[in-house]
């Protein structure tokens, strides 16, 4: 059985999407490649287009390229922000990022309702990056998102699944794919997401504050896949002590 | 020497406002001034410095504590955590600038500056056509970001001279700063229309004695005007604000921390600013006589003050300009900067190489092109980064 991530009507087999941000340009080829990637997130105000160091020179051919808002700090913002990005990228995704918040670098959930809103109906394939709130995701969905994209943990963090227990409730309430979007330290958290039942894991400080992206990012991809089929495996279920074996109710029917 | 003393003697109270100052309601001022008042510097013991490097957040105290004598022998260990939070935060993406200087004409007198209205420099104005035979010079090395500045002449570069800089630079770069006079916040609202989205002021030194001593006359003398700069171009709709005072020029410890706590003040009531600091070091221009604490500030006090900002406000740009030699921005790129000047000249004019040229601000030190910065950036395994900013 075919085991595919529909964003937008847009089928995918990986489930690892790639930051691209923090590491040298000349390293993005072989981390895509390694990480059997086939999603990556750049940010437009990066994008230097016709210029030197142009991330987009860099991008391996087949990938399908998710522009983030990085920078913008309103819905209007964001929204303008996406149109420039179509432009340049060529790519009806995006991802929504609202952030008011320098120091943290949380996502301003109202906001990114607005904007996905408005993007939504002109077409854009919307993937907003959250902080895992029922409502908000609900909204989000209502608005047209694609997916929804919570936060493990802050930024950048590495601190893992903080917030476990909120992505599970959006996992368990909400049709759209979740992809677990910033936090994720190391490749064990992503794996724990996947076996949680996230659609997919993005990953970006974890890889290139480590001191070999190309192979942390072969790393994550295992990980990834190991926790994906944990989850359709079916985990066993986790239990306190040790089953008695000879059970109360044995006498029943004897 | 006289005449000086006689001017600070007859000028006016540094901390009251001239006409037309917009007055704005913070308490930043006095909280900063008050915080920098109660530190002993000396008074730290090398335990607290430990328990500062141990602390995961570093608190204002800890902040104070890094910055004393006593964190001296414990600079390395300052280097190794700046280090890495600076890759955390930024990962390797450094950002390149020019700076572009486009009148020198002043009408304040700082001792210290090449140009305070007292020189007899060469006085330019780029025209028009002059600044974007500037602009085009620098696009064609490549650049994408540019620093727009300008000596403080309401008279000879006003508001409307320096839109009309910002309208013109938008046609070639994708991200435009500004450091220029201090302004008033419609005034910023419209440069921020215009195309600016950064403020650079530097307030020199936080201690309003040494400045009063320093600005002798002009608009720059009023201390709180200056002071509240950051906070008027935020309200006035900019991205980000910097920070520095001009090492060399006051005590090292209490303006490093005054500033740094003011950054940390400002950056929590307006959340989404986007804060950075530079670490000037004074360096000779024609006429300024240094005074003594100059020399005080060498090259270890510079290492701790940006190690210090760093770990106090990991989320805080760096920027470190051609004040500085070669060989120490390089290294502090591996440390804490995020940013860095390339092809720079404090001349006006100078750039597309025209007819008259306007004298320079003061002599700088790192004069390697674009190129060069760009090439020895990539060979110390970090990413140039030429754009970092959409302006929507």
């Amino acid at each position: 059985m075919e085991d595919a991530l529909i964003l937008g009507g847009h089928k995918f087999t990986s489930r690892f999407i790639l930051g691209s941000g923090k590491y040298s340009l000349e390293l993005i080829k072989a981390a895509v490649e390694n990480a059997g990637a086939e999603i990556l997130t750049l940010a437009l105000r990066r994008v230097n287009d016709g210029g030197m160091a142009n991330i987009l020179d860099y991008i391996p051919k087949g990938i399908t390229l998710l522009p983030n808002t990085s920078g913008a700090r309103t819905a209007q913002e964001a929204v303008r922000i996406a149109r420039l990005a179509r432009e340049v990228c060529g790519s009806d995704f995006v991802k929504i990022e609202v952030i008011r918040d320098s120091k943290y670098l949380l996502p301003d959930n109202y906001e990114t309702i607005k904007a996905t809103e408005i993007l939504a109906a002109e077409g854009f394939v919307v993937m907003p990056y959250m902080y895992p709130d029922l409502n908000a995701a609900r909204d989000l969905a209502n608005a047209g998102a694609a997916c929804v994209m919570p936060l493990g943990a802050p930024i950048g963090s590495n601190m893992g699944l903080v917030t476990k227990e909120f992505i599970q409730i959006l996992i368990d309430e909400i049709d759209l794919p979740v992809i677990v979007d910033a936090g994720i330290g190391s490749p064990s958290q992503a794996c724990e997401a996947m076996e949680m039942g996230a659609a997919a894991v993005m990953a970006n400080t974890a890889l290139a504050t480590s001191g070999d992206i190309p192979a942390m990012a072969e790393a994550f991809k295992l990980a990834i896949n190991a926790g994906r089929k944990a989850y359709l495996a079916g985990l066993g279920a986790v239990t306190g002590r040790a089953s008695a074996s000879s059970p109360l109710t044995g006498f029943i029917g004897e | 020497m006289k005449e000086k003393q006689n001017l600070a003697a007859a000028a006016q109270d540094c901390m009251a406002y001239l006409p037309g100052m917009e007055i704005i309601e913070s308490d930043i001022l006095r909280e900063v001034q008050h915080a920098a008042d109660s530190v002993d510097f000396n008074a730290f013991t090398e335990r607290d410095i430990k328990a500062a490097l141990m602390r995961k957040h570093k608190t204002v105290q800890d902040f104070a504590a890094l910055l004393s004598p006593a964190a001296l022998p414990f600079l390395e260990e300052m280097a190794q955590q700046a280090r890495q939070l600076t890759f955390k935060w930024f990962g390797a993406a450094r950002s390149i600038f020019t700076p572009l200087y486009l009148a020198n004409y002043c009408e304040n007198y700082c001792v210290y500056c090449g140009f305070n209205c007292h020189n007899k420099i060469n006085r330019l104005k780029l025209d028009e056509d002059g600044m974007e035979r500037e602009m085009q010079a620098i696009a064609a090395t490549g650049l994408r970001e540019i620093l727009l500045l300008t000596g403080e002449s309401r008279s000879m570069s006003g508001v409307e001279y320096i839109a009309s800089a910002v309208r013109l630079a938008r046609k070639y770069f994708a991200v435009v700063g500004l450091e220029v006079y201090p302004l008033n916040s419609d005034e910023y609202a419209y440069l921020h229309e215009c195309g600016a989205d950064y403020v650079t002021v530097f307030q020199e030194t936080y201690d309003v004695d040494a400045y009063a001593k320093l600005h002798l006359a002009g608009h720059k003398r009023v201390f709180p005007y200056r002071f509240y700069t950051q906070e008027r171009a935020l309200k006035g709709g900019m991205r980000g604000v910097a920070f520095a005072p001009l090492m060399g020029l006051s005590g090292f410890c209490r303006d490093i921390f005054a500033c740094g706590l003011h950054a940390y003040l400002v950056q929590r009531k307006y959340p989404a600013a986007e804060i950075s600091f530079s670490c000037p070091r004074l360096r000779p221009a024609e006429g300024n006589e240094l005074p003594p604490e100059a020399n005080g500030t060498d090259l270890r006090h510079l290492v701790q003050a940006v190690c210090a900002y760093r770990l106090f406000m990991p989320q805080a740009g760096i920027t470190v300009s051609s004040r500085e030699g070669a060989g120490v921005r390089d290294n502090l790129l591996q440390i804490v900067a995020t940013k860095i000047s390339a092809g720079v000249s404090t001349g006006i004019g100078t750039h597309s190489k025209q007819e008259r040229e306007g004298d320079e601000q003061f002599e700088i030190d790192d004069n390697r092109s674009v190129d060069e910065v760009f090439n020895s950036i990539k060979k110390a395994g970090l990413q140039p980064v030429l754009t970092d900013g959409s302006y929507v």
